[in-house]
């Protein structure tokens, strides 16, 4: 039991963070195809695609930041630390674009500052979690279980690479959720940007697989070794299928499959971190069974998460029903 | 840098903290009130309440959207601020926010996109179920987020090992002894500070001769609830002191500014207590009364702040103060109540003009009755951050000052503009009031944002010919 409880609960919360890396990701990326926008009639129509749904979307990072505090209070110890800057910069810049939804649709002569914040906004989140997630791969210097290292030791070139390969990703899933909620200008520029944008997560991909084996050698060692490279080559070989797919779809004016083929890549790079990282939270130091909570609290909140869970999709499966279909041009409030 | 870093910490989490509790003491009450207009609004069918409902939603909507994300902010600042105390306490208090996330959030999310979206693409029963499933979530956000604090204040159901916190009885963790009493106190302090907001909008309407009937129906609904739930809250308010009196008596001795626990206490109206001299400089006070509230006996001796070394001692001038401040809100708002009460019964609430100009000022009085009580009881919970178990010092991070200084600084910078704009808005909407054009959702596709009535109605003025 006491070995299974993290595993289990490291399981449950990749998997919220998975889901708010997806669903965020898609809003996120909206905000930062914004300036792209040439008039407020096109804005308008981009913010309603998301209006309904980002508060919920949002919602997942919550239950990551808690899930972590709950389940792995030593890491999240650590880790919240260990990014100070970056992560206080994440949260202002998402308070920002939060605010900028309803701020915007009311400013008259402001409205121009709000979509600032707006853009702005959501690609320096985005930058952000790239950042954090480079300094989680690189690792952390712990000593007698706290964080010990300076406070810029996450900026290094590769935090660079991963910020703007987030900012990327995120675009790709925005522009993609826009080819499906809008029509006219707004989504002929959208399929546009995301073929653009997917040859930019591709490069990205390949410098993040290509660096990390390279730089760590636990990471090498984690995929270039027998038997593990027998299965895991498969993890490249899909995510160039999907790409090939993605771009083939897109030509074809599909409007469905290109988003959930961008969701396929980015749960595809996903594996790929959790497998190069697993079974550490805070490399090259703490693994889920040493950051874990007493195994009681584990118990206790996991009970509740059977239950609560199915009823959570459920509210999702809900509202993306009932607000399902086009944005269409003019929609908005003129 | 030579600033404290403890104190640079904690500066930045109460500003934070005290920015992200006015929008929920706001939010709790708003949407119980909404849900009620639809509620009435379903049962007699009255144009008007719809009217009221939507326009609240409108407001409703900006103030959630700050709540939200100020609350983001604090959901990580307890490991940016306080990763000791994520290790120590971790244990027992950090299920009880996955379950407000898990129980609370998601369900406030979901519903309010129906709320705000929905207008036209649901039906009204499953509208008002969705205002309601709103006001339930609010309301259970605060009941996980109040035990988690209580259990902070009158910790229980636990046993400490190594310095770490480990849960032994669930129950006793969330019903810990404080926890009734704060949660009911801060319930019906979120509904009364609405009903001031509510009550102040309608006289402010009456004043101008606007919205004639959802001013009235503003007033009496604000009137109602300030006169029913003041005076029970004054009473939950000298329970919760009692309750506090037995658990963490050196919080009641700074808010009684009582240094000497040998002799019955005097009620203390003005002072200025002088930490360094242990004594209160230029008070004014009325012998034995202090005994008679805090102790329910005019001899009732309760400990003093002598009693222990002046280490363990919370800061007193803020605790004395802010207590003060919030039972002057709390007097000021049960003579609304009552006052208008009883012009209602006269039938002269509508036209009283003394009575509905200085209300149409006073707003924000709740909020300041709200943030004063969060300082008496998180000040006063000082030294400790979990009482007896963990002291604030012990808790930070090992982050530098420099660090703390600088985000400081930018959450001021970055809250500042928020809250100003954000003020700025809600009280643009609430000068176009109720009336303006019903939002309008279209049969298909998504649709317009909640404020767009006030784009529209403004759009509407400048180019007619639209």
């Amino acid at each position: 039991m006491e070995w299974y409880l993290p595993v289990i609960w490291a399981a449950l919360i990749g998997t919220a963070v998975a889901l708010y890396v997806v669903l965020d990701g898609f809003d996120l990326g909206v905000g930062i195809l914004f300036p792209f926008a040439r008039d407020e009639r096109e804005r308008d129509q981009m913010m309603d695609s998301i209006a309904p749904f980002w508060d919920g979307n949002e919602t997942w990072l919550v239950l990551g930041g808690a899930g972590l505090f709950v389940v792995f209070p030593r890491a999240y110890a650590i880790i919240m630390p260990a990014f100070y800057l970056p992560v206080i910069v994440m949260l202002l810049a998402l308070v920002f674009r939060g605010v900028s939804f309803e701020f915007r649709a009311v400013a008259n002569t402001s409205k121009k500052y709000w979509n600032f914040a707006f853009a702005a906004g959501s690609t320096l989140a985005a930058f952000c979690q790239g950042v954090i997630l480079a300094g989680l791969i690189q690792g952390i210097k712990v000593e007698d279980g706290a964080f010990a290292g300076g406070t810029f030791d996450w900026a290094r070139p590769f935090a660079i690479l991963c910020g703007l390969g987030v900012v990327a990703g995120y675009g790709l899933l925005g522009a993609t959720w826009l080819v499906l909620k809008t029509e006219g200008v707004v989504a002929e520029r959208a399929r546009r940007h995301a073929k653009e944008l997917l040859v930019a997560v591709l490069v990205f991909m390949a410098g993040v697989s290509l660096w990390t084996p390279l730089a760590f050698p636990r990471i090498a060692a984690r995929w270039f070794t027998a038997p593990n490279i027998y299965v895991l080559w498969l993890v490249p070989l899909v995510t160039a299928v999907v790409a090939v797919m993605a771009w083939r779809w897109l030509d074809a004016r599909r409007e469905v499959l290109p988003f959930l083929a961008s969701i396929a890549l980015f749960l595809l790079g996903y594996l790929g971190l959790a497998i190069s990282t697993f079974p550490y939270l805070v490399p090259p130091t703490l693994t889920v069974w040493e950051a874990a909570a007493a195994p009681a609290s584990q118990i206790f909140l996991l009970l509740g998460t059977i239950f609560l869970l199915p009823i959570i999709l459920g509210y999702y499966g809900f509202i993306y029903w009932l607000f399902h279909g086009k944005v269409r041009e003019g929609e908005g409030y003129h | 840098m030579d600033l404290d870093p403890v104190l640079l910490a904690r500066l930045q989490f109460a500003f934070t903290i005290i920015f992200h509790i006015i929008f929920p003491s706001f939010t709790i009450g708003l949407s119980a009130f909404i849900a009620t207009l639809l509620i009435r609004w379903i049962a007699t069918g009255r144009e008007h309440l719809h009217r009221l409902a939507r326009f609240w939603t409108k407001i409703f909507a900006v103030s959630f959207a700050m709540g939200v994300v100020s609350g983001i902010v604090l959901s990580y600042q307890l490991g940016t601020n306080w990763s000791r105390f994520s290790v120590a306490v971790g244990n027992v208090i950090g299920p009880l926010i996955g379950y407000e996330v898990l129980m609370a959030f998601f369900l406030e999310a979901t519903f309010l996109g129906v709320m705000l979206f929905g207008w036209k693409r649901v039906p009204p029963w499953l509208h008002m179920f969705s205002a309601v499933a709103v006001a339930v979530g609010t309301a259970t956000s605060a009941f996980w987020i109040l035990s988690a604090n209580s259990w902070m204040q009158t910790p229980a159901g636990y046993e400490l090992r190594d310095g770490i916190a480990y849960p032994l009885d669930w129950l006793e963790v969330i019903f810990n002894p404080s926890f009734p009493y704060r949660l009911t106190h801060m319930l019906s302090a979120a509904y009364l500070t609405t009903s001031l907001v509510v009550l102040s909008v309608g006289a402010r309407y009456l004043l101008a001769g606007r919205f004639l009937e959802e001013g009235r129906t503003m007033m009496r609904m604000g009137v109602g609830m300030l006169a029913l739930l003041t005076p029970i809250q004054l009473f939950i308010g000298d329970q919760h002191g009692l309750n506090t009196l037995e658990h963490q008596p050196m919080k009641i001795a700074a808010v009684e500014g009582h240094w000497d626990g040998s002799e019955p206490g005097a009620l203390v109206l003005f002072a200025w207590p002088d930490a360094k001299a242990e004594t209160n400089r230029f008070e004014i006070a009325i012998p034995k009364l202090g005994s008679l509230i805090v102790t329910h006996d005019p001899e009732g001796l309760f400990p003093g702040l002598l009693s222990v070394p002046p280490d363990d001692r919370p800061p007193i001038v803020p605790v004395f103060f802010a207590f003060r401040a919030m039972v002057g809100v709390g007097v000021l708002m049960l003579a609304a109540g009552w006052v208008g009460a009883f012009l209602w019964w006269r039938g002269l609430l509508f036209d009283s003009r003394w009575y509905l100009q200085p209300l149409a000022w006073g707003w924000w009085l709740g909020f300041v009755a709200v943030i004063s009580g969060w300082i008496v009881t998180e000040t006063g919970r000082q030294p400790w951050v979990a009482y007896g178990i963990l002291r604030t010092a012990d808790a930070t991070s090992p982050v530098p000052s420099g660090s703390i200084v600088a985000t400081l600084i930018l959450f001021v910078l970055v809250y500042g503009i928020v809250f100003a704009m954000g003020i700025y808005y809600i009280n643009r909407l609430i000068h176009r009031g109720p009336e303006g054009r019903a939002v309008e959702a279209p049969e298909r596709g998504i649709p317009t944002r909640p404020l767009s009535t006030v784009v529209e109605a403004e759009r509407e003025i400048l180019s007619p010919q639209r």
